[in-house]
């Protein structure tokens, strides 16, 4: 057996199931890990920068956070458009999944940047085009899990919230360009964070261990939802019962 | 397909001639909420002057968003809507004329109202005729969007604020250049290149969405 043959096993909820459990646990291992590392960095070694002080210091979250929201939507759709071309379970499941984790980060995003926005623009919110176009990835996000939460056939409804999904990716770069155009058009000069002074290496480096801690949070908490997305559906099947049989013995 | 476009177009026409106070209420809607503005905000005419393309294109989004909510409602209950999608034809040609029917019946009497809504607002001549021409340009992408979203959200509990907080999000490109194609004319810059790009979001939007609608259809009534 090649080694495609065996990754394509784990699509069958029951090896997904069994291998994801044993993710889990590591994940949330790897997630305290660069945690603590990155925030070390973050907090501790980073210098103070020269105009905003301490307070720029939630750029470790930040822009993780942001990196996260963006990156997570794309897989989201992605899942979602193979569970509905290739009728793939576990895809759309998967998809199901990551929607709620995906909203969380663009909402830490948006919160984290009105407390950084506070004290450098002396604003909670400007309508500055990235936060708008953050906002309205949020909406996106709450529109899909609203709509997969409001069918209650599964099929149908993995069905019509990848549509969704792949409509909204589809219309992410339109609703960017729209948004930075509007800012631009209505403020002249506004504020730019894209002139960023130069970084530091070590605020780079604080900035990578929290990515990499926020990827292993978004896949433990992923596979645990996921994993008891799998349970619920499949709980006529044979596997789950004998897995219920299982753990009452234990 | 072009019979079926036809006749589907025909059909709705038809029903809207009939029933012609379900047709108006849209209209209805949007001059009332367009009127609760300046209650709200005050009588100030410069202030009035600046936010009226907002309001107006606010509204009528919010009005089309209404409207649209029924579009399938009642072809999905009869069941002539699963008899469509039977046909030996794609149901692409459905959702298109579902869509344009509602933008003759829905669409267009917004933008007939517009300029009088507009002098509600003191806008000058080339701003209300900035406001018709976006409105021309921007409602039938509306009507499409929304007519994915009707698809999408058939037949569920609570699908009428569902399908708003669903295609709001995707509407904000034609928001943003409907109303500000007015905005530019009210600075004294040329609006052309907010009538291209609105231009180019309805041709996507043509395009596209019907495809998306249909493919919705089929999900909603397999």
């Amino acid at each position: 057996m090649t080694a495609g043959m065996r990754l394509f096993n784990f699509a069958a909820p029951s090896r997904f199931h069994a291998l994801t459990g044993w993710l889990i646990p590591w994940l949330w291992v790897l997630t305290a890990g660069f945690a603590v590392a990155g925030l070390y960095m973050g907090f501790l070694v980073a210098p103070v920068d020269a105009t905003q002080g301490n307070a720029y210091r939630i750029i470790f979250i930040h822009v993780p956070a942001a990196w996260m929201s963006m990156i997570l939507y794309l897989a989201m759709a992605f899942w979602a458009a193979i569970g509905w071309a290739f009728r793939a379970r576990m895809a759309s499941m998967l998809a199901r999944a990551i929607a709620p984790t995906g909203a969380m980060f663009t909402f830490v995003a948006l919160w984290t940047g009105a407390l950084w926005g506070k004290p450098s623009w002396g604003a909670w919110w400007v309508w500055d085009a990235r936060l708008t176009s953050e906002l309205i990835l949020l909406f996106l996000y709450l529109g899909y899990i609203a709509l997969v939460e409001a069918i209650d056939d599964p099929r149908r409804a993995d069905q019509a919230g990848a549509l969704l999904a792949v409509v909204g990716a589809v219309n992410i770069p339109v609703i960017y360009f729209s948004v930075r155009w509007w800012n631009t058009l209505h403020q002249g000069a506004s504020i730019s964070m894209t002139a960023a002074p130069k970084m530091a290496s070590t605020m780079l480096m604080a900035m990578l261990l929290m990515t990499i801690s926020f990827w292993a949070y978004a896949f433990a908490v992923v596979f645990m939802r996921v994993r008891a997305i799998v349970i619920e559906r499949e709980r006529h099947t044979a596997w789950v019962s004998e897995l219920v049989r299982q753990r009452k013995d234990d | 397909m072009r019979a079926l476009f036809l006749a589907v177009l025909l059909r709705d026409l038809r029903l809207a001639a009939r029933r012609r106070i379900d047709a108006l209420l849209p209209l209805v809607f949007f001059v009332v909420a367009v009127s609760l503005f300046p209650l709200g905000v005050g009588p100030e005419p410069q202030t009035l002057r600046h936010i009226a393309p907002g309001i107006v294109w606010v509204c009528a989004l919010l009005a089309t968003m209404l409207s649209v909510q029924h579009l399938y409602a009642g072809d999905q209950a009869d069941g002539s809507l699963e008899q469509l999608l039977l046909a030996p034809h794609p149901a692409v040609a459905v959702a298109t004329a579902k869509s344009v029917a509602h933008w003759l019946v829905n669409g267009w009497p917004l933008i007939v109202a517009s300029p009088l809504v507009g002098l509600l607002f003191d806008l000058s001549e080339p701003a209300l005729r900035s406001l018709v021409i976006g409105l021309v340009l921007g409602t039938p992408v509306l009507s499409l969007l929304g007519g994915l979203g009707a698809a999408l959200t058939l037949g569920l509990r609570s699908g009428g604020m569902l399908l708003i907080l669903i295609v709001l999000p995707l509407a904000m490109p034609v928001l943003i250049f409907g109303a500000g194609a007015v905005g530019a004319v009210e600075s004294g810059q040329s609006a052309a290149g907010h009538y291209s790009l609105l231009g180019a979001l309805l041709i996507a939007t043509a395009l596209g969405a019907p495809i998306a609608t249909a493919a919705a259809l089929r999900i909603s009534t397999e």
